[in-house]
């Protein structure tokens, strides 16, 4: 399954969006003010300057008197170093400064208000303040209009460097806030990895509900898997019982056939009945094999789709696999002899015992009467293995592998009992362990026979 | 040691008097190796000058310079009408400035103008690189029995108690004429009210009104005059120091000193502006070492050290143009020549 996009990527490009956005919004905003107060700064002084100049006004000897005051100009330094201009223009005739200076409109001027206006002057943009007073000089009222220019360089300039520094912190915030958009991202996942982490420290068979408490988004997706778990464990439930129900139904009219041969063979007269009950017992002990197997076949590939992992020793599995052949061997005067060394694995002991099982059976079946079977247990290059030989006929020629094919019998199986399963199953109960079954006749002092190894990796 | 640079030099010309420079007081060519010539117009004497030209010369070789010498005013003037040079030097700050305000000036940048601290440039167009406060010299034999005044107040008294000492042997800057007199002139006015009643106590002792410095100081070692005010501090010292004599009193007045910064800027006309910046680094740099012993005009970093508290720059700003309108220049004059001139109005 591949993931299509991540909630915590696509959560954190968007917040992060969101903070670049803001970001530039507030830079245009804060740049925007800044170009704002201070062009009111240069207003500002400007207009004091004005004031400053036309307060010193006055008439003397029949003509306009100023004194350009130190300050009026002192001032426009020190906001910043701009060019400064002045015009001072009594009843139309220029009284003093720059002849070319551009004026105010007449409509704007309004007497006692300073008026501003933006032009070009000596190659640059200048802002002018202005502003006209009446001095009446010997009876007649003369308007006198002070003008002061200043260039917008140093301004601008200082718009700017605010601007830049504004556009630095915007940078900054920008970045806080994608540090933070991931982490807030991450904590508000966080209740749904802590549920997956949840289900996937589960071991396989544990199918109880989940029982955790979860943000009020989360509830619907636990209510549902909560749901899934207990169908689940149902159905498991349900497939374990079909499986044993299955073999019981199958086996116990079986015995009662066989049972029933039995004491039809017992009492028969002729030699052709006697042969045809002996004919139906062994159908019936195929069956009845047939059907065990089948069902032990069936169990293991259910139980390695969800393989439990517990830690076995294969040594106390064997020991117990001979004890319970024991009587089967006993019978036909077959000795078991055992050899263990501590050999840890980690599985499923009910798999691994029908594995050990069905090659200890196949070892005591095989062998001929009054021979010996010996099992070695023991580790080794980091695996642990089980060895069972036997002094029997041997696996035959040909490739023994096809021995483990389904329901493939070899041609030592002539006049045994047996499905054609058994290394079938053996071998699928390795394989899911990550285990491999090896089959070898094994010719030397010790005899002929067949040598069949399980081989585990340790654990 | 001065003589055995100028010696080094190819010197062409000296004191040039045709009528179409009638207003250049000194004129050195000094030949370079490439062809290239930097002009400088400057209104610093070339006695004063000559180290700093010297020193540039053996840095670079290969540029010519041409040195020529005119008051404040003419330089101004010559400036505005476009004269051909690259470089002018002066002590006038408020013609300077205006000439930068009124977009006569090119702006320069190097890593030396950005060492210069804030109010020693302005808009990259004019750069400081000496500043010489304004001093009272005195004649040692003339007050040797009185304690030396040390602010304006005393001065005053001083004048006001001994007449016959001082009568007709006073000396300022006529400040209708020098530049730099009529800055000092109204700094002064602006920043204390004992300046005009110093003029009305100089006026009634007959003073002798000067176009320069070098002028006053020229007198004050001769004789002629015992006391002069406003004077550049660095002419005075440097004259007593060529002179080796004692009988000079240079005084700092501590109630408020003003400090010129002599700047230079690039004219818009200039046709080697580059040459004109590297002498402007050179400039700066030298007035911005911290120990300029050898070099006549005080260098920048003297400010700041002065024991006196009122002891700063005169301020490159707009605040300067204030002076130099006509209105303003005419009402000063008033005022000045009601003062200072009450005498030699009164016997025409
Ligand atoms: N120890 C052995 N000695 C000789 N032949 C063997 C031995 N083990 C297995 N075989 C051969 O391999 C064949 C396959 O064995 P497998 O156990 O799968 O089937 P089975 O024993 O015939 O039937 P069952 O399912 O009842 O065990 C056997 O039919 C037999 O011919
Ligand atoms: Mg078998």
């Amino acid at each position: 399954m591949t993931p299509q996009g991540s909630i915590l990527r696509s959560l954190t490009l968007l917040l992060a969006g969101v903070a670049a956005v803001l970001s530039i919004l507030s830079w245009l905003i804060v740049s925007d003010f800044a170009r704002r107060a201070v062009g009111r700064a240069q207003d500002n002084v400007l207009a004091a300057s004005v004031t400053s100049i036309a307060e010193t006004l006055r008439a003397e000897m029949g003509e306009v008197q100023l004194e350009l005051p130190y300050s009026a100009f002192s001032m426009l330094g020190a906001i910043s170093e701009d060019r400064v201009f002045y015009r001072i223009v009594a009843g139309g005739r220029l009284l003093t400064g720059y002849d070319d200076l551009p004026g105010i409109a007449e409509g704007d001027l309004e007497i006692g208000r300073v008026a501003f206006a933006t032009d070009d002057y000596a190659g640059e943009t200048v802002r002018l303040a202005s502003a006209t007073r009446i001095v009446a000089v010997g009876g007649d009222p003369v308007p006198v209009t002070v003008t002061v220019a200043q260039t917008r360089a140093g301004i601008t300039q200082v718009a700017s460097d605010l601007s830049r520094r504004a556009a630095l912190i915007s940078v900054v915030f920008f970045c806080i806030a994608v540090l933070l958009s991931a982490i807030a991202a991450r904590a508000s996942l966080r209740p749904l990895s802590d549920i997956a982490g949840a289900v996937a420290r589960r071991g396989p068979s544990d199918l109880r509900p989940l029982h955790r408490r979860a943000p009020s988004e989360l509830s619907p997706l636990i209510k549902a898997l909560d749901r899934l778990i207990l169908r689940l464990a149902e159905s498991v439930r349900r497939s374990e019982d079909f499986i044993a129900e299955a073999a019981h139904r199958i086996r116990t009219p079986l015995t009662t056939v066989r049972m029933q041969s039995e004491l039809a063979l017992r009492e028969a007269d002729t030699d052709a009945d006697r042969e045809r009950l002996r004919r139906i017992i062994r159908a019936v002990d195929e069956s009845s094999r047939s059907a065990g197997q089948l069902l032990d076949h069936a169990t293991v590939a259910f139980r390695a789709e969800d393989l439990v992992r517990d830690p076995v020793d294969l040594s106390q599995l064997a020991r117990r696999c001979v004890e319970s052949i024991r009587p089967t061997a006993q019978m036909r005067d077959i000795g078991i002899s055992l050899r263990t060394d501590p050999a840890p694995v980690r599985g499923d002991a009910v798999l691994l015992d029908t594995a050990v099982r069905n090659v200890l059976d196949n070892a005591v079946k095989y062998s001929p009467q009054a021979t010996d079977v010996l099992i070695v247990v023991g580790q080794s290059e980091g695996e642990s293995f089980v060895r069972v030989r036997d002094e029997g006929p041997g696996l035959g020629t040909g490739d023994f592998d096809d021995l483990t094919e389904r329901f493939r019998r070899g041609p030592t199986a002539v006049d045994h009992v047996g499905s054609g399963l058994g290394l079938t199953i053996t071998r699928d109960v390795l394989r899911a362990h990550g285990g491999r079954l090896v089959l070898e006749n094994c010719n030397d002092e010790e005899g002929n026979g067949a040598c069949v190894s399980l081989i585990l990796p340790s654990g | 040691m001065r003589v055995a640079h100028l010696a080094l030099w190819l010197i062409l010309s000296l004191w040039s008097v045709a009528s179409a420079q009638s207003r250049l007081e000194e004129r050195h060519v000094l030949e370079g190796t490439s062809g290239r010539v930097l002009r400088i117009l400057s209104t610093a004497d070339l006695d004063v000058f000559a180290p700093y030209l010297a020193a540039f010369a053996a840095e670079n070789p290969a540029i010519g310079l041409d040195y020529s010498v005119v008051s404040s005013a003419d330089l101004e003037r010559m400036i505005r009408e476009g004269a051909g040079y690259d470089l002018a030097l002066s002590s006038a700050m408020d013609l300077q400035f205006q000439l930068a305000n009124d977009g006569f000036a090119l702006r320069y940048q190097s890593e030396a103008t950005q060492a210069l601290p804030d109010w020693a440039r302005w808009r990259g167009l004019i750069f400081a690189f000496t500043a010489e406060p304004a001093v009272v010299v005195i004649a040692r034999n003339a007050v040797a029995d009185l304690t030396i005044p040390t602010t304006r107040r005393d001065l005053i008294s001083l004048l006001r108690d001994h007449p016959d000492r001082f009568e007709g042997r006073v000396g300022t800057y006529d400040v209708r004429e020098s530049g730099l007199g009529y800055l000092f002139a109204t700094q002064d006015a602006r920043a204390t009210e004992a300046y005009w009643r110093l003029s009305e106590v100089m006026g009634r002792l007959d003073p002798k009104l000067y176009c320069c410095s070098g002028a006053m100081v020229d007198d004050l070692s001769s004789g002629d005059l015992v006391l002069a005010y406003n004077v550049l501090g660095s002419y005075a010292r440097e004259r007593l120091a060529r002179e080796g004599s004692d009988d000079l009193v240079v005084v700092e007045m501590q109630d408020f000193a003003n400090v010129m910064l002599r700047t230079a800027i690039v004219p818009r006309q200039a046709g080697a502006p580059d040459l004109a910046g590297r002498f402007i680094d050179h400039l700066v740099e030298i007035g911005l070492r911290p120990d300029p012993a050898h070099w006549p005009l005080p260098p920048l970093s003297g400010i700041g050290n002065a024991a006196a508290p009122s002891f700063g720059p005169i301020r490159l700003g707009p605040g300067l143009m204030v002076n130099l309108d006509w209105l303003n220049r005419r009402n000063f004059f008033r005022a000045w020549e009601n003062s200072i001139r009450q005498t030699v109005d009164a016997a025409p």
